[in-house]
């Protein structure tokens, strides 16, 4: 199913660096998110994108998981060349990424 | 305007609760959400947060062409709006406006309040952020540097500002002179939302865990309506009602530094666990270390809770001492860019679309013009979305596709041979090109180097001037 189903995600930008905060609508959900939202798997969806590393933060407490883009954004809002200079769209199009449904058993 | 301040409000609960509002969330934010919260917040505090990261650089360039201009070009149309109800209500008024240019800026500001006839009203300019002459010429690393520089001295005569990030001591001081209206320049956005509550709770520079709360109070209210719906609404699954009315929000924060945020009753948008948990991340990279000029304020233990509509609470914010060094930002001389589209509709739109960024491609090339960089974007196809589709063959015929062409060069008269080229498309490219549009200008950029906090701080200055004086 499409990550768009289970979680809501924001975009950040600082610098060079792009954020996407991704939070699952049911707290139940969290555990699968993390399991199954790696960054690799992040890395994989954005093919295009001139990433360097890509941190994973976890905070439980609100059943988010923060991605850190480092140099994902070809400069960044004041040089990048890019319609979409600050990466605003990122999070929108990391909700496509297809993951398995979670069972109804909490994983 | 100074007397009110004394008989504070004290919200909903007991004690003191300092109500603080944003009035703005960045430079050209509107207008009427501040004015409602100035009306109907009941507020100590009125903020106005409007400086990106470059803002700061443009207006040092302005200010270069112009010793009264730098400041943000909404400050006398904000002030004539608000000024009058902060002055009813004793609600004192804090704002990055200044930009390049606090004591022009300030100087606005009297002249409103003159016109308003709010004569005695104190207004205090906050400076010391720019570090140009500190930095200028010298090795200090850059954090985020173009591929060309990886020291300061490497941008050489290039660079064009240095702006340290002032944390929220001066803006604290100014308070406790007495100012009603606090403007300046580079201040660490949630800085400028702690100020109030330290000048008024008597928090001191090492009590981190409460700093870290008013940090996160800050960096709640910072981005005005993305907090209370905006840069939120999905329709269909993430609905948010009146996003036209949007309402901004307010903190009503106790002396513990626990808050809750809401906005005035009737006013548009949402204000919920989803909002402020996207809004408590945005902009964070890791949530247990959020760096500020005040302290490294924990977020990754935050707990919110929907106290009823449009009211959350936040608990569970933690701090530790502060960084030791102070970032500055620094702006430089990036060459020129130019930027032209054209668009193409009908049958075949996309081939069409795609043979004209070839001929402009080939025609930059037998031109000579000198490209150190260029894209060519097919708006519709995959000039936002990346990731999924880029490249990729769209399963439906578009019906309407805009080609972007996005050059660097070296100078201003090649950036508008640039545009040239894909206007005259129109009467040599594929048939039926439509809408060309194209712009070029300098480029201003952003890198950021690491100050020795001892270097900043002792060119800090608070000045208060009486709006009667300053004609």
């Amino acid at each position: 199913m499409r990550l768009h189903e289970l979680a809501h995600a924001r975009s950040g930008d600082k610098g060079s660096t792009a954020d996407i905060s991704v939070i699952a609508y049911d707290p139940s959900h969290f555990p699968h998110l993390r399991t199954h939202l790696t960054p690799d798997r992040v890395r994989a969806h954005f093919p295009d994108l001139p990433v360097g590393p890509i941190l994973r933060y976890e905070v439980p407490s609100l059943h988010a998981l923060k991605f850190v883009l480092h140099d994902a954004l070809d400069g960044g809002v004041t040089r990048s060349l890019s319609l979409d200079a600050h990466g605003k769209s990122l999070a929108a199009c990391l909700l496509e990424l297809d993951l398995p449904a979670p069972s109804t058993s909490k994983d | 305007m100074s007397q009110p301040r004394s008989r504070r409000r004290t919200g909903t609960g007991t004690g003191n609760r300092i109500r603080i509002g944003c009035g703005a969330g960045f430079a050209d934010d509107r207008v009427d959400p501040a004015v409602e919260l100035a009306e109907h917040g009941r507020l100590d505090y009125l903020v106005f947060e409007c400086l990106a990261e470059r803002t700061v650089a443009l207006a040092q360039l302005e200010r270069l062409r112009d010793p009264d201009a730098g400041y943000n070009e909404w400050l006398v149309e904000r002030m004539e709006a608000v000024l009058e109800p902060c002055a009813r209500q004793g609600t004192r008024i804090i704002t990055n406006m200044g930009a390049a240019n606090p004591q022009a800026a300030a100087r606005a500001v009297a002249e409103v309040a003159r016109r308003l006839g709010l004569p005695g009203l104190r207004i205090a300019t906050v400076t010391g952020d720019d570090v140009l002459h500190l930095v200028k010429g010298t090795p200090l690393p850059l954090l985020d540097g173009p591929g060309r520089a990886m020291n300061l001295d490497d941008l050489g005569d290039d660079v064009v500002s240095a702006n340290a990030y002032l944390g929220a001591a001066p803006v604290a001081e100014a308070l406790a002179q007495g100012a009603d209206v606090v403007v300046t320049g580079r201040v660490a956005d949630p800085s400028l939302f702690l100020a109030p509550l330290t000048h008024e709770f008597g928090w001191t520079a090492s009590d981190w865990p409460l700093l870290a709360r008013g940090t996160a109070v800050g960096h709640l209210l910072e981005c005005a309506g993305q907090v209370t719906g905006g840069y939120y609404a999905d329709p269909g699954t993430k609905d948010v009602p009146d996003l036209a009315r949007l309402g901004f929000p307010l903190a009503e924060v106790a002396e513990d530094g626990s808050f809750t945020l809401t906005k005035v009753p009737g006013s548009g948008g949402r204000l919920t666990v989803a909002t402020v948990t996207e809004q408590l991340l945005y902009e964070v990279h890791d949530p247990a270390a959020y760096l500020t000029p005040d302290v490294t304020a924990d977020f990754s233990h935050a707990h919110l809770t929907q106290l009823t509509e449009d009211q959350v609470t936040v608990t569970g914010i933690t701090g530790r001492e502060r960084p030791t060094a102070l970032k500055a930002s620094v702006g430089y001389r990036d060459g020129f860019l130019a930027h032209g589209e054209i668009s193409y509709a009908g049958s075949n739109a996309l081939a069409r679309a795609r043979e004209a960024a070839r001929i402009v491609e080939e025609r930059l090339t037998l031109t000579k013009i000198p490209v150190t960089d260029a894209r060519y974007d097919l708006i519709g196809l995959n000039a936002v979305h990346r990731g999924v589709g880029v490249g990729a063959v769209p399963t439906a015929e578009p019906t309407e596709i805009r080609l972007r062409v996005a050059a660097r060069t070296d100078t201003l008269d090649h950036a508008r041979r640039i545009g040239r080229e894909v206007a005259s498309l129109w009467p040599n490219g594929p048939y039926g090109g439509a809408g060309v549009t194209r712009e070029t200008r300098e480029n201003i950029a952003i890198t950021s180097v690491l100050l020795p906090r001892e270097l900043v701080m002792p060119s800090t200055e608070v000045q208060v001037t009486v709006a009667g004086d300053t004609a």
